[in-house]
């Protein structure tokens, strides 16, 4: 450690008003420290690119979401018709809409691959592990206001998913109804609901914005981790950001708004549900009500409990579960005790990696079958072997896995690669 | 080092892009419990493809002189007929079609007046329970967007390709399909009921392979000859069939809830064009940049 923060600056004024400015702000200096001289490892491969292409996602969703907001009408009478007012009437209405609602699927795509790869390559081990829990809790950020921003069209879907979601609440002791009441501003899902989902759903993604700047502020203390999770050694295992990571950053980025783009334009709606084209009615129950796809692995967990656990009625038990499935990745840098950061250098670890993505895609995949017959079974199953991975499988392989050898240096081992 | 393992991880990341994507469906969205509903060929269907003026015309027809005695369109103005990638009706036509029509106007004498092109479609009734008398209790749903309110549900895993295909038509699909899925009596492979008895058409119910739970409370709404087509000025005609009608009339349907469609497509080819052109450029400047560096 150490190499990666520069603890002198080569930055030198070069003209007085730079001076006089470094004085007193000193944020040229700080640009160039952190925009552009930071040492990276020099071995990130293209997963990486995945950090700048989720800043650029939240700076998309910002300005679409801003100009959609000064056409979009709060009310319940009103709102669905306002969102085709957008697509038909405003100026290129049609591409900002779409650009802001598939912009959102993206948006969890990217975040999706972000986890994953930390997860593989052990990003959340020792010093990153504020890194990481502020990264959950971006990721919960992220789940709360795409779900509000969901309701706002006021749809079928996004009536009944408002009604899903917040009797979830309802179901905690106590203060859940309370909890409830003050979620819903009423007894039901109405019209105060979409006002107050409204003001949160602007001001989330700015809370977000902060928590951003915390978690790359955490990321710059400790520098990145890389594929073979060696602590950097030198500056000969480094380059500075900029012009190397900025450059393959924007290709990642440009590459990501290829799929992005070919959503936007040739199939807009293909990621949401058509029963979110009829008009929200709280008289007509939809024949499935299905979240929105970045949902659905916890939502099948959320649904897997449909027993009563001795005195936790189910409805309770899929709460804590629901809830747990997210809580527990606050504690991964505390569960998985393994001194050997990547997945690479981990034969056993790699196996069990692959099975818990292919465990989360079932999870997805279930998350939108009908509750009913061997789906209910299968999502029980998953749901046990998604807390397994983090309660048994992590810290038992912590203790009895033998590591391959680890390289000497990120030189060592691009080079090695290089010869091979 | 450098290309060859770059592009390699290039196509990773766009396939896990593409997994990620594909896996997250609504697979179990809409079950019709009927016949699988066969896709058509539409003109406004793949990459490639535009509204057939010609066809949105005849459409229009048959939603006029049909579909709207009982069925809204509360977003359409009429001066979006005149629109190009749509119908495009010259501005006089629709200004005489608008005039034709007696809106609502609080501020008008006697509360109506005559229509102009900027006034959205009216509607058949007045309020929705006016529509539910006039149909047995049973709510005519208004047409702005109801091609996109519908879709097909393709089993898994094939509709993964969808999301290649960009198959969007699942609403006009279902509508055909609805628009001759009647019969005049309960079929014999008709699904039975849960308790085992044979499926009970109720009082005043239609029929129908397609709509789900099979009892529809609309009647069978086109029949062939219904509607007169104008031979075009060449002399070609369309045949005067339900099935036309209801390939026409979806066609009409799926430009009332998607009028920006052609244009939408237009811009896509050229965005994207310019992006993977922009990528080639990107990766080129990036491979010049790391050249020497091992990594």
């Amino acid at each position: 450690m150490g190499a990666p923060m520069s603890e002198h600056s080569t930055y030198t004024p070069g003209t007085g008003i730079e001076k006089w400015l470094d004085e007193r702000l000193p944020i040229i200096r700080f640009s160039k420290e952190h925009l552009m001289d930071f040492p990276t490892p020099k071995n990130l491969n293209y997963w990486w690119t995945f950090g700048a292409i989720l800043a650029i996602m939240l700076v998309v969703q910002i300005v679409t979401g801003v100009i959609l907001a000064m056409h979009y009408t709060p009310n319940v009478a009103m709102a669905f018709d306002s969102v085709e007012h957008i697509k038909r009437d405003v100026n290129g209405g049609r591409i900002i809409q779409a650009v802001h609602s598939v912009g959102a699927s993206m948006f969890f795509a990217a975040v999706y691959v972000h986890i994953f790869r930390g997860m593989y390559f052990g990003s959340y081990k020792a010093p990153r592990e504020i890194l990481w829990i502020l990264g959950v809790l971006i990721f919960v950020l992220m789940m709360a206001t795409a779900f509000m921003g969901y309701v706002l069209p006021w749809g079928q879907m996004s009536f009944w998913a408002a009604t899903v979601i917040t009797n979830i609440f309802g179901a905690i002791p106590v203060l859940g109804n309370p909890i409830l009441e003050l979620l819903r501003g009423g007894f039901s899902v109405g019209n105060p609901t979409l006002n107050r989902f409204f003001s949160l759903h602007y001001l989330l993604p700015f809370v977000i914005a902060a928590v951003v700047v915390l978690h790359i502020w955490a990321l710059h203390v400790p520098g990145n981790n890389n594929p073979i999770g060696v602590d950097v050694k030198s500056s000969r295992d480094t380059v500075p950001f900029h012009p190397y990571y900025t450059m393959k950053d924007l290709y990642g980025v440009v590459l990501f708004a290829i799929p992005f783009a070919w959503f936007v334009f040739f199939a807009p709606d293909i990621l949401g549900h058509p029963d979110n084209y009829v008009m929200a009615n709280s008289q007509v129950t939809p024949a499935h009500i299905v979240p929105e796809w970045y949902f659905l692995p916890f939502y099948a967990i959320l649904r897997a409990i449909d027993f009563n656990i001795l005195f936790i009625n189910s409805q309770l038990g899929g709460v804590i579960f629901f809830g747990g499935s997210i809580v527990i990745l606050f504690f991964l840098p505390w569960l998985d005790t393994s001194k050997v950061r990547s997945g690479t250098f981990r034969p056993m670890f790699k196996w069990f990696y692959w099975l818990f993505v292919i465990n989360f895609l079932a999870l997805a995949y279930l998350g939108a079958a009908p509750a009913e017959g061997v789906y209910v079974i299968l999502a029980k199953i998953c749901t046990a072997y998604y807390f397994a991975h983090f309660i048994i499988v992590l810290p038992v392989l912590s203790r009895i896995e033998k590591p391959r050898p680890l390289p000497a240096s990120i030189s060592e081992s691009v080079l090695g690669k290089a010869h091979a | 080092m450098g290309g060859i393992v770059s592009m390699f991880k290039t196509k990773t990341i766009l396939a896990a892009v593409a997994l990620v994507a594909a896996f997250a469906t609504p697979a179990f969205a809409q079950e019709h419990g009927g016949p699988q509903i066969e896709k058509q060929s539409w003109s406004f269907g793949g990459l490639f493809g535009t509204y057939d003026q010609n066809q949105l015309q005849r459409g229009f027809q048959v939603f006029r002189e049909v579909c709207s005695n009982c069925h809204g369109a509360r977003l359409i103005a009429f001066r979006t007929l005149a629109e190009e990638g749509g119908p495009h009706f010259s501005e006089g036509q629709v200004k005489a079609l608008a005039a034709e029509y007696n809106v609502a106007d609080a501020t008008a004498e006697g509360g109506t007046r005559k229509g102009v092109a900027a006034d959205r479609w009216p509607s058949p009734f007045a309020t929705d329970q006016d529509a539910r008398d006039a149909n047995g209790g049973a709510l005519p749903p208004d047409f702005s967007v109801l091609a996109k309110a519908r879709g097909v549900t393709d089993a898994f895993p094939w509709w993964i390709t969808n999301y290649f295909t960009g198959y969007s038509e699942g609403g006009p699909d279902y509508i055909h399909a609805l628009m001759n899925g009647y019969h005049e009596e309960v079929p014999e492979n008709a699904p039975h009921n849960a308790d085992g008895t044979p499926f009970a058409l109720p009082e005043g119910k239609y029929y129908n392979d397609y709509f789900p739970g099979h009892a529809i409370s609309m009647p069978p709404p086109l029949s062939d000859g219904q509607v007169t087509y104008v031979p075009g000025e060449d002399g070609v005609t369309v045949p005067e069939t339900t099935n036309q009608y209801s390939e026409d009339v979806s066609a009409f349907m799926m430009w009332m809830a998607e009028p920006g469609l052609v244009s939408r497509k237009e811009t896509g080819f050229k965005v994207l064009l310019f992006l993977v052109l922009f990528a080639g450029l990107m990766y080129a400047t990036k491979r010049k940049i790391w050249q020497g560096i091992e990594h």
